[in-house]
């Protein structure tokens, strides 16, 4: 894992157990009603990994990532984070949101809170952080992403990019060990999808692990280690973005990737 | 003022085609429905010596008047900016109202012998009453609603039931079955206590599904968002959903509160001397009836006034945020 410095995103967090993988999936199933989203899927996250989950829509990625922190319940199958195990109790829930931050698609910042205090009121309710601590903290992440002379507006005032860019540092401020991004830059236009990217790639650069659900293929060749595609919640195909990208394996790989790069 | 577009479309009633129809149906109304044998229309006849045998004419004299003022007055309103406009029509609709009331040959001897005894004791037993009852409801309401909205089956069914109950009873039935209801189960309630227990489970009840619905207009990726964070879901509720949902459940909540006011009225059938209780009682011994009704309604109307000030500044501090 490489060590954050004081220009970091990424703060030093003790490895808890250093053998132990960042997320462990072992079979899981989940049925939304009769309808089964996710077939018996296993994946590994080592630690300081950059994961790419791709494939066509409703293919079940979102619910993967969302069972990682509890967002979507599980049928079958076992999740382990940092070791610890994903079940409907509370004490485990809490342990795991702990170390796991998200980033979504709608940025879903909560409106009624400035910049600033969207990123210190989890702080303090979560983590107890006193309010200047928590200012404190809140400023130094906004500033790894770039905006913070706009801590004191509303997110109405902000324009798209900077939102999603205050959800990352929002999600940072938690100090989680494990980020999970669903699609971070599919609500953003074309010109603000890059300073979305060059924040998750600086934040990659730095070792926090990351497990990323995107069509943007030029990032994935950039930054990830490994690239898993899914259809119809199944994990189809895994490797290396060079694999994948110049020679996948699968069919139904080959005609996704078809369609995407144009 | 998102609601007006960029284009000056002519007003309304600066257009001939509304203005010259619009004033001819008033002049054809104020003929047809007689305005000269108004009180009005006989004043002025009167005044402008006409006989009193000649109805038509009177008619016609009061129907041009009435209608040139009204054409005057348009034409006057029409040329003010928005902020006078709204000033002018209010005030004038406002003296139209009390012209009506003072209409009725009102002994204001009497209005100003009764009045104090009417703010002391009825206005405050009044305000008390509903100021109380709109605080116990609002609590209801909160827990109605997050019961509702939880997944206990226990707290959802009391919840179903308890605003089914006290939305479907009349308010009136509910104030008599927990004024004489309970004593029969041996307890004996006072009358003031009866009162803001009926007030308060009724509006409470009504209050629940504004709530509920409040709470349900905030999209689902700001509890998804607060629980990835870890926020507790009390946290959750209290300090991202809730200041959410003021801005939606505070309008409505406002309209129970006036209406409440005018409904605590009811609880004077159990004796409480409160503002409409005295305005009866106090007009009887003198045959003075409309005296005191009509005082007692504008003690409402000033009382609606100021809430709906108070609630327009509310609205304003929660919209802060959220105005674009
Ligand atoms: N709450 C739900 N209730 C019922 N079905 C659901 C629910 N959420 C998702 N699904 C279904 O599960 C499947 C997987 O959905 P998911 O959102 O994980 O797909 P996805 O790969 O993220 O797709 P997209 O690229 O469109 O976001 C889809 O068929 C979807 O219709
Ligand atoms: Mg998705």
């Amino acid at each position: 894992m490489v060590q954050g410095n004081s220009l970091s995103l990424v703060e030093p967090v003790a490895d808890p157990v250093p053998a132990t993988p960042a997320v462990q999936i072992r079979n899981l199933s989940k049925w939304f009603g009769s309808f089964q989203a996710l077939k018996d899927v296993s994946l590994t996250i080592a630690r300081g990994e950059r994961l790419v989950i791709c494939g066509p829509s409703g293919s079940g990625k979102s619910t993967l990532i969302r069972t990682i922190n509890a967002l979507e319940s599980f049928q079958q199958g076992e999740i382990r984070v940092d070791g610890i195990q994903l079940t409907r109790k509370p004490e485990a829930v809490e342990a795991v949101r702990l170390r796991v931050g998200m980033v979504f698609q709608q940025f879903n910042l909560f409106p009624h809170l400035t910049v600033l205090e969207n990123c210190t009121l989890p702080l303090r309710l979560v983590r107890g952080v006193s309010t200047k601590e928590a200012e404190e903290r809140a400023l130094y992440y906004l500033g790894k992403v770039r905006i913070p002379e706009q801590a004191g507006k509303y997110a109405s005032q902000l324009s798209g990019g900077q939102q999603q860019r205050v959800a990352i540092a929002r999600a940072l401020s938690m100090q989680p060990d494990i980020m999970l991004f669903d699609e971070p830059t599919s609500a953003l236009d074309p010109e603000m999808v890059k300073e979305v990217l060059d924040t998750m790639t600086q934040l990659a650069g730095e070792g926090m692990t990351m497990a990323v659900v995107t069509h943007e293929m030029g990032f994935a060749r950039q930054v990830a280690d490994r690239v898993v595609f899914m259809d119809r919640g199944e994990i189809v195909e895994e490797g290396t973005p060079v694999e994948f990208f110049s020679n996948p394996k699968e069919l139904r790989a080959r005609s996704f990737l078809s369609q995407i790069i144009h | 003022m998102h609601y007006a577009d960029n284009v000056d479309y002519p007003r309304l009633l600066s257009r001939p085609s509304v203005y010259i129809p619009g004033l001819a149906a008033l002049f054809g109304l104020l003929l047809y429905v007689q305005a000269g044998t108004t009180s009005f229309g006989q004043m002025l006849a009167s005044a402008l010596g006409m006989a009193a045998d000649a109805p038509f004419a009177a008619n016609l004299v009061v129907a041009v008047l009435v209608t040139g003022i009204v054409a005057l007055n348009v034409f006057v309103v029409l040329r003010l900016s928005l902020k006078h406009q709204v000033y002018v029509v209010w005030a004038e609709l406002a003296l139209l109202v009390l012209v009506f009331f003072y209409s009725f040959d009102l002994s204001f001897e009497f209005i100003g012998r009764k009045i104090g005894f009417l703010i002391t004791q009825g206005l405050t037993t009044t305000l008390y009453v509903s100021a109380v009852s709109i605080f116990i409801a609002s609590v209801l309401a909160m827990v109605g609603a997050v019961a509702k909205l939880s997944s206990n089956g226990i707290a959802l069914g009391i919840a179903n039931f308890y605003t089914s109950l006290f939305r479907g009873l009349p308010l009136l039935m509910q104030i008599y079955l927990i004024y004489l209801g309970l004593p029969q189960l041996g307890y004996v309630i006072d009358a003031v206590p009866a009162g803001i227990m009926a007030l308060s489970l009724c509006y409470g009840a009504y209050m629940t599904e504004i709530f509920r619905a409040g709470i349900e207009s905030i999209p689902k990726g700001q509890w998804e968002a607060s629980r990835a964070l870890g926020l507790k879901p009390k946290d959750t509720m209290t300090r991202i959903i809730l200041p959410q949902a003021m801005r939606i459940i505070i309008p409505p909540t406002g309209n129970q509160f006036i209406a409440m006011l005018k409904d605590s009225s009811l609880v004077s059938v159990v004796g409480v001397w409160e503002l409409m209780y005295l305005a009866r009682t106090q007009g009887q011994t003198e045959f003075r009836h409309i005296e005191m009704m009509i005082t007692a309604s504008l003690i409402y109307w000033v009382m609606s006034i100021v809430l709906e000030l108070i609630q327009t500044r509310i609205e304003r501090r929660f919209n802060r945020a959220q105005t674009r």
